[in-house]
């Protein structure tokens, strides 16, 4: 995708007469169009567009520190401001995927570099010298007779001039970084510290009201009647209609209740009686689909991977281990629950959103409304969180059809109950794993029949199960199985999709082999790479021997005598383009309840640490959001989710929070994405930390203490 | 009509006593920096002081409000804690998201009028309320001890 397209870029004048550089990303067939990252006003003050949304990974900061690198702007002149959405003009426009660094590291340099040109263009132009001898430092074009400009009396001229093609800029040599590699504030921090209104839910319109919208707990059910009267008469509220649903992903059946406040509408639910048709949900059942689950194992699957022999392998394999592993689902829960705000005129709709695909949810709001999606324009608004929760539009339909119907300005708010009940969950799974060792304790054969789940029969959202890509690259005989079992509950791409279940699942099994092959379960892994190191695969075998030997070395693996309850586990795991290895220290107490003391992580994202205060936050942030998983789950009844609200879903808190240290091992590949890699190994290093505590093996989650009594009381 | 106190001003509000503090100060004051998380007391996101205490704004109606004092985010500056805090949130680049902060900020300030050098413990107690979906705990805790002129280094066992 980032090769087929080029930039195309065009200076103009910005308002006052700076300079005002537009970069369009144009398309292989060559759609065009410009738009503004840069402008320089005659003060000199420098405004950096942010071209993704922001949803607390540091983009918003991030982005414009690229270019303002190769600007060689004074960063504490630079402003910044978030960009209209609009991929004609910005290229792809998404916060997902931890694809942000890895998608603008070389287009944004180059828009900061182009803007660079011009001012010296237009410096050399004045001096009638040569282009090649300026150089510039902090917002200033330097003559090598010592005569310097000032960016902002440079601006004016420089917007007249055709800027030079993209891939013709020359970038800075890396050592000459000045602010790649150094720590930046979030942006948007001080704002945040005074609690000044700039979250997607603090929006706000002349005339705005306030909306609600009820809809059915059981996923899919349709609504068959319901009275509005009592809530009509309700305080404040000023209309309640109800709205037939369009889109599984979008509008579904329900009541919206307006009011002059927000509190009015949540209030006025009470009033309304609604009669759904749920026996859509009747079938699903978390007891059911476990007890599907372990049926299906049991058969065959269809393959997804193979190579080798399998089982003949496991047949003349010395020793055999074999397992089952049950991942629950999960809710993304961000702390800024849903909400949208809209305005639906006849010239077109405007949305503000804390949103992940702002361009997206233009298409679902046309489809849904039934206007062209050119006249739907979505603002992107800070984001209270996303975890992958707002790849999805819902809310964005549902408010745009709210306001369609309102004719006025509206703002709907989710209350947190809707938030979980109408979630798009982290997947569940169920795994059966085999493996063989021989008399030496070599792996000989990796077998993994997987139970996912479907969407009209397609592995549904989230749910893939050929993420893990460690174990066929080392194992000579492996096999992936997959069976599906059918859901009607929504499911959904959580941070580190797929892999925050299967790095569980695979490198808690990992360290089983390792544990019955009698063998240390880094030295182990360690084997594995070695003997693997020049294979050219998507998976680099020695990125990732050098996070884990960085890894063993800083967690002094190996050599430390913990107390009794206390032990070390490892994993490893490779995702999103970025290589984490892990050590967590876990102490389990007599009555089972179970803390993560400390995690030491090393990570590899290649090249440079953009910015390195937003990288830790990262990887500390990723490591305590494992680990909070691990005790948390969503079960559901007749379609319908059992838990509502915080006291029901545990998360990490600060008296569990572990320490964490994280270390960065660089490498010569281009940097890459830091929003999701470092969590799925934290959660079986914990789980594989636990047995080495107590010699109970984790299969399961959540973890729950009571498990981890029994057998602790039974062994002693 | 109720009559409140925020952030020294007195302020009226024409809804019912049973509204929640949480939304007469977000939807009828404008005041939108205390933050919706849950509703039911269970993430700290609408922490606000009333007469000094931590208190969640999602779960106090505004009828029980009379002569009180009531602080937000937007006053907590005005505190000598509240710009300690904010000074040491902004030193260590404390927000991901940011979304929880204005709730741990007033925690941490209710915390550090009445503890002025917190240790670990007492910080896990006064902030256990405060959820931080993005887990920026490491950092909370360090700007809480920076706030309160203490060694930032966690030092529960590990
Ligand atoms: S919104 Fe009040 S505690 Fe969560
Ligand atoms: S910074 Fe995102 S919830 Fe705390």
């Amino acid at each position: 995708m980032e090769t087929t397209r080029r930039l195309f870029l065009q200076a103009g004048a910005g308002i006052g007469g700076g300079l005002m550089l537009g970069f369009g990303f144009a398309r292989a067939e060559g759609a065009q169009a410009l738009t503004d990252y840069v402008s320089i006003a005659p003060d000199g003050r420098i405004t950096i567009m942010a071209k993704n949304p922001e949803i607390g990974q540091g983009a918003k900061t991030m982005l414009p520190i690229l270019i303002a690198e190769e600007l060689d702007a004074d960063w504490t002149k630079v402003r910044i401001a978030t960009a209209p959405s609009d991929e004609a003009r910005y290229g792809a426009q998404f916060a997902g995927g931890s694809m942000t660094t890895t998608m603008n590291w070389e287009p944004m340099r180059q828009v900061g570099a182009a803007a660079r040109w011009l001012l010296i263009e237009a410096a050399a132009r004045k001096l009638s010298a040569s282009h090649d001898a300026f150089t510039t430092a902090k917002g200033q074009v330097v003559h090598e007779s010592g005569k310097t400009f000032a960016y902002g009396e440079l601006a004016a001229d420089a917007a007249k001039l055709t800027p030079p093609a993209a891939d013709s800029l020359k970038l800075k040599d890396p050592k000459d970084f000045k602010l790649i590699g150094q720590s930046q504030n979030g942006y948007d921090s001080p704002k945040i510290v005074r609690g000044e209104p700039i979250f997607g839910i603090d929006m706000t319109l002349p005339g705005m009201v306030y909306a609600v919208y009820v809809k059915s707990p059981v996923y899919g059910a349709r609504l068959q009647a319901c009275d509005l009267t009592a809530a009509k008469a309700m305080p404040g509220v000023t209309d309640v209609f109800i709205l037939k649903g369009t889109d599984w992903h979008g509008l579904q059946d329900g009541i919206a209740i307006l009011a002059k406040s927000w509190w009015y509408a949540q209030n006025a639910r009470t009033a309304l009686e609604p009669v759904w048709d749920d026996a859509v949900g009747a079938p699903h059942d978390s007891a059911v689909y476990l007890e599907k689950a372990k049926a299906l194992v049991k058969g065959t699957g269809e393959v997804k991977q193979q190579s080798g022999d399998i089982d003949a392998a496991l047949k003349s394999a010395a020793k055999m281990v074999d397992a089952f592993y049950d991942v629950p689902f999960l809710a993304h829960v961000p702390m800024e629950p849903q909400n949208c705000t809209a305005r639906v005129t006849a010239s077109g709709v405007e949305i503000w959103a804390p949103t992940q695909v702002p361009n997206d949810g233009k298409a679902l709001v046309g489809k849904t409304l039934g206007v062209p999606p050119e006249t739907v324009n979505v603002h992107m608004r800070r984001a209270g969180g996303g975890f992958g929760r707002r790849l999805e539009n819902d809310y964005m339909a549902e408010v745009a059809a709210i306001a369609q119907k309102a004719g006025k300005p509206v703002k709907l708010v989710w209350s947190r109950e809707d938030d979980v009940a109408h979630d798009f969950f982290r997947p569940g799974c169920y795994h059966n794993l085999r493996a063989g060792v021989d008399a030496a304790g070599k792996l000989t054969a990796y077998a993994c029949h997987s139970v996912t789940f479907s969407r009209d029969g397609q592995v549904a959202q989230g749910a893939g199960i050929d993420g893990n890509a460690f174990a066929p690259l080392v194992t000579p005989n492996f096999r992936l199985e997959q069976s599906l079992i059918e859901t009607t509950i929504p499911t959904g791409y959580l941070r580190a999709p797929s892999s925050n279940a299967l790095a569980f699942v695979h490198e808690s099994f990992w360290d089983e082999i390792a544990h019955a092959a009698g063998q240390d379960p880094v030295a182990f892994r360690l084997a594995q790479l070695d003997a693997h190191l020049n294979d050219k695969a998507n998976y680099n075998p020695a990125r990732m021997r050098a996070v884990l030997q960085t890894v063993a070395k800083r967690s002094n693996w190996g050599k430390t005598k913990l107390p009794k309850g206390e032990g070390l586990g490892v994993a490893t795991y490779f995702s999103h383009r970025g290589y984490f290895a892990e050590v967590a220290q876990v102490r389990v107490a007599d009555d089972g309840q179970w803390r993560v003391l400390k995690v030491w992580a090393v990570g590899d994202v290649g090249s440079h640490i953009i910015n390195p205060t937003g990288a830790l936050n990262q990887v500390e942030g990723s490591v305590m959001d494992g680990i909070g998983s691990m005790e948390a789950e969503i079960t559901f009844e007749k379609g319908r989710a059992v838990q509502s609200n915080f006291h029901e879903i545990p998360m990490m808190r600060m008296p569990k929070a572990p320490q964490v240290d994280v270390h960065f091992v660089t490498s010569d590949f281009p940097p890459t994405g830091l929003g999701e890699p470092a969590l799925p190994p934290v959660i079986p290093a914990v789980a594989n930390a636990i047995f080495a505590a107590t010699g109970i093996r984790i299969r399961k989650l959540p973890i729950l203490p009571e498990t981890l009594i029994t057998k602790q009381m039974a062994s002693a | 009509m109720i009559t409140l106190t925020v952030n020294g001003k007195r302020r009226e509000v024409n809804a019912p006593e049973e509204m929640p503090l949480l939304w007469a100060l977000r939807d009828e004051l404008d005041l939108k920096g205390t933050k919706f998380g849950c509703g039911v007391a269970q993430c700290g996101a609408c922490t606000v002081h009333i007469d000094g205490e931590a208190t969640r704004a999602c779960v106090t109606p505004i009828g029980s409000l009379d002569g009180a004092k009531i602080t937000t985010i937007e006053g907590i500056g005005e505190t000598r804690e509240g710009q300690a805090l904010q000074a040491a949130w902004l030193e260590l680049d404390v927000m991901q998201c940011g979304y929880c902060q204005a709730g741990q900020i007033m925690t941490a300030a209710a915390l550090l009028a009445k503890t002025p050098k917190p240790d670990d413990t007492a910080i896990d107690d006064a902030m256990e309320g405060n959820l931080c979906r993005c887990a920026t705990y490491k950092r909370i805790r360090a700007a809480i001890k920076s706030a309160s002129g203490q060694p930032v280094d966690d030092l529960r066992s590990a």
